[in-house]
Order: C-alpha cells, then sequence, then structure tokens
C-alpha cells in the first residue's frame, strides 16, 4: 500500500514553499529561476498524487503539459538573461529595476 | 505499522527536501543546479510509486536532461560571482521565512482539510485500471486534450523563434543594414 494521498500533499506543500522562499530570498536570477521550477515540479506532485488517488489519467496528461510549458518558460527566460547580460556585467535582480535595456 | 512503500517514501520525502532547500541555500549556482538534478530524480522516484511511468520517464527526459542542461549551459556562460551582496531590504530573508512558515500552513491546512472529510485522505488508492500507463495517457491525449496538445506544439515553435530572435542580438542587424 503506497502512501496516503495527504502525504503526498503535504509534501507538494513543502517543495513549493520552499521553492517560493527561494524566490524571495535570493538575487542571482538563474538561482530564482531554478526555484521557479521547484515551484512547478511541486504543483506536478499534486496533481499525479491526484491522478492516482481520483483513479483518472488526466492528472498526468495536465503534467505532461505543465512540463512542456515549463520547458518553453526556461528557453525564453534564459534567452531574456542572456540578453541582459550582453549589457550588463553583473546579474543581479535588485539593480535591473529599470526597464531600460 | 510502516510497510515498505511508506519506508521509502519517506527516505525519498526527506532526500527531496533537503534538495530543494539546499538548491536556496547553496553558494554557487552550479551547485543549485546539481541539487535540483537530485530533487527532480526524487519526484520521478515518487512518481513511479504512484504509478505514472510515462511522467516519471518524460520528468528525467525532459526536466533533468534538457532544462536542467540548458541552466549548466547559461551558468557556466555568465560565470556569476559566487558572493551575493546583501539585499537593499534589511529583514527580507526573514520575512521571506516567515511568509513561507504561514504559505506552509496554509496549504497544508487547505490540501488536506477539503479531503479529510470525504475520506480520500486516509483511504487506499483506487486499483490500477489493466493496461500500461503510456497507452492510457497517449488514449486520454490524442482524444479528449488532442486540442491543447497541437497548441502547445505551436508553442513551442513559438519559444524556440523568441530564444533565437533574442539571441541573435542587435549588432548582426546593423551591419547587415549598413
Amino acid at each position: 500500500m503506497i502512501a496516503p494521498l495527504s502525504f503526498y500533499l503535504i509534501l507538494s506543500a513543502v517543495l513549493f514553499t520552499v521553492g517560493a522562499v527561494g524566490v524571495l530570498v535570493r538575487k542571482n536570477p538563474l538561482v530564482m529561476f531554478m526555484c521557479v521550477e521547484l515551484m512547478l515540479n511541486a504543483a506536478n506532485l499534486s496533481f499525479v498524487a491526484f491522478a492516482r488517488y481520483l483513479g483518472s489519467v488526466a492528472g498526468q496528461v495536465f503534467v505532461f503539459f505543465v512540463m512542456t510549458i515549463a520547458a518553453a518558460e526556461v528557453v525564453v527566460g534564459l534567452a531574456i538573461i542572456v540578453t541582459i547580460y550582453r549589457s550588463k556585467a553583473n546579474v543581479d535582480v535588485d539593480e535591473m529595476s529599470t526597464l531600460k535595456g | 505499522m510502516p510497510t515498505l512503500e511508506l519506508a521509502i517514501f519517506a527516505t525519498i520525502g526527506l532526500v527531496a527536501t533537503f534538495a530543494a532547500a539546499m538548491v536556496v541555500l547553496a553558494r554557487k549556482a552550479v551547485y543549485s543546479a546539481l541539487f535540483l538534478v537530485l530533487n527532480l530524480f526524487c519526484v520521478a522516484v515518487l512518481y513511479l510509486s504512484l504509478s505514472a511511468e510515462f511522467v516519471a520517464a518524460v520528468q528525467i527526459l525532459v526536466y533533468a536532461g534538457a532544462i536542467v542542461v540548458l541552466f549548466l549551459f547559461v551558468i557556466t556562460l555568465l560565470n556569476p560571482r559566487e558572493e551575493e551582496s546583501p539585499s537593499r531590504l534589511k529583514g527580507q530573508a526573514p520575512l521571506a521565512i516567515a511568509l513561507g512558515l504561514a504559505l506552509l500552513v496554509e496549504l497544508a491546512l487547505a490540501l488536506t482539510g477539503t479531503w479529510a472529510p470525504s475520506g480520500i485522505a486516509a483511504s487506499a488508492p483506487p486499483p490500477l485500471p489493466a493496461g500500461d500507463n503510456v497507452r492510457a495517457v497517449g488514449q486520454l491525449m490524442f482524444t479528449d486534450y488532442l486540442l491543447p496538445f497541437e497548441i502547445t506544439s505551436i508553442l513551442l515553435l513559438i519559444a524556440l523563434l523568441g530564444a533565437t530572435v533574442l539571441a541573435k542580438g542587435r549588432s548582426r542587424g546593423r551591419r547587415a543594414g549598413s
């Protein structure tokens, strides 16, 4: 017998919170991006847990789409970060306070 | 009486939480990326325990195998300094941790409090349907969810174009025009 649903949900909540605190605390945009991926991952875990416990595969299909969208988001986000790095030497979100590029 | 499954869940859950915490706390960005890989692998094992084999394989292929590799490429390309200067707000880190704890309590109450009365949170999962998981996911994706599937292919094309335009930069355009 696998772990009950509430265990998976609480683990998902913990991972989501760790990712959220990471986005708030860190200043390196790459690490902030990785914490966003942590949050997406935690949401995927709760999707799959519900898919198992409700007997529907639709949760796993949704996880597939979330992963695809996360990949597209990472591609564009990293391209933006590389573009910003071209004009400024140090990548620090606190100093990127103006939209002037 | 804890069974083997519960012990595996506890171990993998602890490793995943530790890896997530180290993603946030690691000094160098490369260490954060490697701890993210560990976290992704732990979550893939949890998917396997939930009998979602297709999603577990896709997680390792796409997330750990492509997205984190992209991160590592950009990290080694940018080569940031390890030390981060202290943030402008003095009490930002403790405030973030306090808000994070509040979020955690809210999420835990919302997720388990809602589902506990109907009994689904503590009951055993329903028996697995016959046939393999990939076939079930494929049958659902290409019938009910065909439109989102096609739209994600367009989305990937848009992301590809956007990244290419962003990576091209402005200098090549000027040189071609003059």
